[in-house]
């Protein structure tokens, strides 16, 4: 690990990442380790309210109110019609300790029947709050899907985010910074997410340990700022610190205009600032990952970690090939809990239920693309399948479009937006055993419910799963058309 | 927070790659707004048969050699996953003061620092060979692990574990990371008024509208 952040490339050339950082450094320490300005904080009803509490306790105020956002999507329902009551055990205390918080210290927040309600990470970029160049943290892992529009986001412990609220900085030791350059074109059908799980699979979910991960090449020019975010998502699953796509002219064209996004007087000199946060041409990086697009197929994973992953025509591997005796006893265990043994083709598992949503992949786009699957088709009987908005804003865009007709004509539930089945909190799950195809993000035990199994995917793998009753290769359609790509 | 310095205690071995927050508080148990009650829920899907609080006596928390265990030692990874600060807070509940692994997910890591609780980043290699002395007499062979020293010392195993010197000085002396950084509020007051005038677009916002896009 580099010990420095500081003029590492060749005359003084510098990363995006270290740019960003140095933009934001109030004081540095001897060790490289640096006090860091943090420019947006939000909270969730789930970890938001104990660093509230915090505050409140201590007796301390937070240094910028006005840059802190609160939104309510981690365990409230997402039935139709819902309101404050949940099934998650006691949810209602975290949904008003929240509010609770909000009320005391003066915050910003979207509350359950807010038009600007949703998941956290899709709702940041969505008003504007998340920006290219900025330092964003939230309480929760998945904060780096931020790395998609170019900020540094990433995150945090109830602690950390007491520590930010309160002093406006947090403490940032040096970071490994590595690069992975994806060559070529993604193919048809193939999206980010397939490349997340690529990546893993090849590379370990702790392949990325504790890096800043900053992607780049044709591929990643090529794919719209939505599936970045889908990208940056997957790489605390890869186990970074954060990832950053560097913005470029697709980032500013999606900020402008967002109602929390700098104001027209201010476009100008804002866009130019941003369009300098590149890496520049001689910057260092302590590693390099190569990846050639034209490689990865739609990808699925097998077993309970996101680097238990194979291309969807392959079949499951044997723990007598996994190399060492400890990675061979993880594969076992995993497949027993999955209900698998080597040698299955993916294709050939039946599945019981089928999943859309989550910060990784229920935006706007998502959503388009699994509706273009589904599309005058009808769910396999016996497959239990919701698709749940990521936010009250692309669950109204693609009311606009027709798309939830679309969905409830194939046979999915249609739902309000929040986290609900990508995370079992106790309340709404699968059932015990199920087989799940998921567009979320974690296929840990237990992660949708007691004894259900994952099955990470891309949308439209789980679309077209769900019509076929079994994981199922999306490239079976045909070439995507254009139309649909976005 | 209080102060640590050195620790002597029993192992708690769970040699497996990414042992995630998930596995070690899932969230079902999570019950209250608190920092508090969170240890009997400590690997609650591992430890407790399945819809139970009935003890899977398979499981190594439940084994009597492993009792009185504060000392977890893992493989790679560990903590990996959500940033739940309650997977630490069960831990600490429970008694683990120290974890020894080759690598830990980065939040993790930071949650346990910031609760008094030690994570020791130690090879492989090295956490093999204290594994093996241990495994001789699990339940009587205790390992100390000295923070002033930075080292792990199991019978005639002593290793050297690595931490950031800035998180070693907090532990050492039991501070509270808002109270070190508080003082430093003149730097920071004074970064916050330039930036104010460098960057306005992240001090104020104009018309925010409904929130439609």
């Amino acid at each position: 690990m580099s010990s420095t952040q500081e003029a590492r490339g060749r005359n003084g050339s510098r990363t995006a990442y270290e740019k960003i950082l140095d933009l934001h450094t109030v004081a540095k320490d001897a060790d490289g380790s640096a006090l860091v300005f943090i420019d947006r904080i939000m909270l969730h009803e789930r970890m938001g309210p104990l660093a509230l509490i915090g505050i409140i306790e201590s007796g301390r105020e937070i240094l910028a109110p006005d840059r802190v956002f609160c939104t309510y999507d981690h365990i409230i329902d997402t039935y139709p019609g819902r309101g404050d009551k949940t099934t998650a055990p006691n949810g209602e205390e975290f949904i008003e300790s929240l509010r609770a918080g909000v009320r005391t210290l003066g915050l910003r927040s979207f509350d359950i029947d807010d038009p600007r309600q949703g998941i956290v990470h899709v709702i940041a970029p969505e008003h504007g709050i998340a920006l290219p160049g900025i330092t964003m943290i939230c309480p929760d892992s998945h904060t780096c899907t931020l790395g998609g529009i170019g900020a540094v986001a990433w995150g945090v412990g109830s602690t950390d985010c007491e520590h930010a609220l309160a002093t406006g900085v947090l403490r940032v030791t040096p970071k490994r910074i590595m690069r992975v350059t994806v060559g070529g074109r993604l193919s048809s059908w193939v999206t980010a997410k397939d490349l997340a799980i690529h990546l893993i699979s090849k590379h370990s979910a702790s392949g990325g340990h504790g890096a800043v991960v900053e992607f780049g090449g044709e591929a990643i020019d090529a794919l719209e700022v939505e599936a970045r975010m889908t990208l940056c998502n997957m790489v605390v699953e890869f186990g970074a610190f954060t990832g950053l796509v560097p913005s470029d002219g697709k980032t500013l064209d999606y900020v402008r205009g967002r109602p929390f996004a700098p104001q027209a007087d201010m476009v100008k000199t804002v866009e130019a600032h941003w369009r300098s946060l590149a890496s520049d041409p001689g910057a260092k990086f302590d590693q390099e990952i190569e990846l050639n697009a034209a490689d990865v197929a739609p990808t699925v994973t097998w077993g309970t970690s996101p680097e238990y992953a194979v291309p969807v025509d392959q079949a499951t591997p044997d723990p007598a090939d996994a190399g060492d005796e400890a990675t061979a006893a993880g594969w076992a265990r995993s497949m027993e809990y999955m209900g698998l043994t080597p040698g299955i083709p993916l294709t050939s598992i039946p599945i019981d239920g089928a999943f859309i949503g989550s910060c990784t992949n229920a935006r706007i786009s998502d959503l388009r693309r699994a509706a273009a699957v589904l599309k005058n088709q009808t769910v396999a009987d016996g497959v239990l399948a919701i698709c749940v908005p990521g936010s009250t804003q692309v669950r109204l865009a693609a009311e606009r479009e027709g798309l939830d007709k679309i969905f409830t004509a194939a046979g999915f539930q249609w739902r309000e937006s929040g986290c609900s089945l990508c995370v079992f909190a106790g309340g709404e799950s699968f059932a015990h055993g199920d087989r799940v195809v998921s567009s979320t993000n974690r296929s840990f035990e237990g992660r949708q419910g007691p004894g259900t199994r994952t099955h990470l995917a891309s949308p439209e793998t789980v679309a077209l799963s769900a019509v076929n009753g079994r994981i199922s290769d999306v490239r079976a359609l045909g070439p995507m058309k254009p139309e649909i790509a976005t | 927070m209080e102060a640590f310095s050195s620790h002597k205690g029993v192992v708690l071995p769970m040699m497996s790659d990414n042992v995630n927050t998930d596995v070690i508080i899932p969230s079902r148990e999570i019950k209250k707004v608190s920092k508090k009650g969170l240890g009997e829920g400590l690997f609650a899907n591992l430890r407790y048969f399945p819809g139970s609080r009935n003890p899977d006596p398979d499981f190594v928390l439940n084994r009597p050699a492993y009792a009185r265990s504060s000392i977890l030692v893992a493989r790679q990874n560990f903590g990996c996953g959500s940033s739940r600060e309650h997977a630490v807070w069960a831990l600490f509940e429970y008694g683990i003061r120290v974890i020894i692994a080759e690598s830990f997910g980065a939040i993790f890591h930071d949650n346990c620092v910031a609760n008094g609780l030690l994570p020791c980043v130690v090879s492989g290699e090295a956490i093999a060979r204290i594994v093996e002395w241990v495994d001789e007499d699990a339940q009587s062979r205790e390992i100390t692990v000295d923070l002033e020293r930075r080292t792990v010392t199991a019978g005639p195993v002593e290793v050297s574990f690595n931490l950031d010197e800035e998180m070693r000085q907090r532990l050492l002396r039991g501070l509270s990371p808002i109270d070190v950084t508080l003082k430093r509020r003149a730097d920071i007051e004074k970064f916050f008024a330039a930036d104010r005038t460098a960057r306005p677009w992240i001090h104020s916002f104009g018309d925010q509208g409904t929130g439609e896009p």
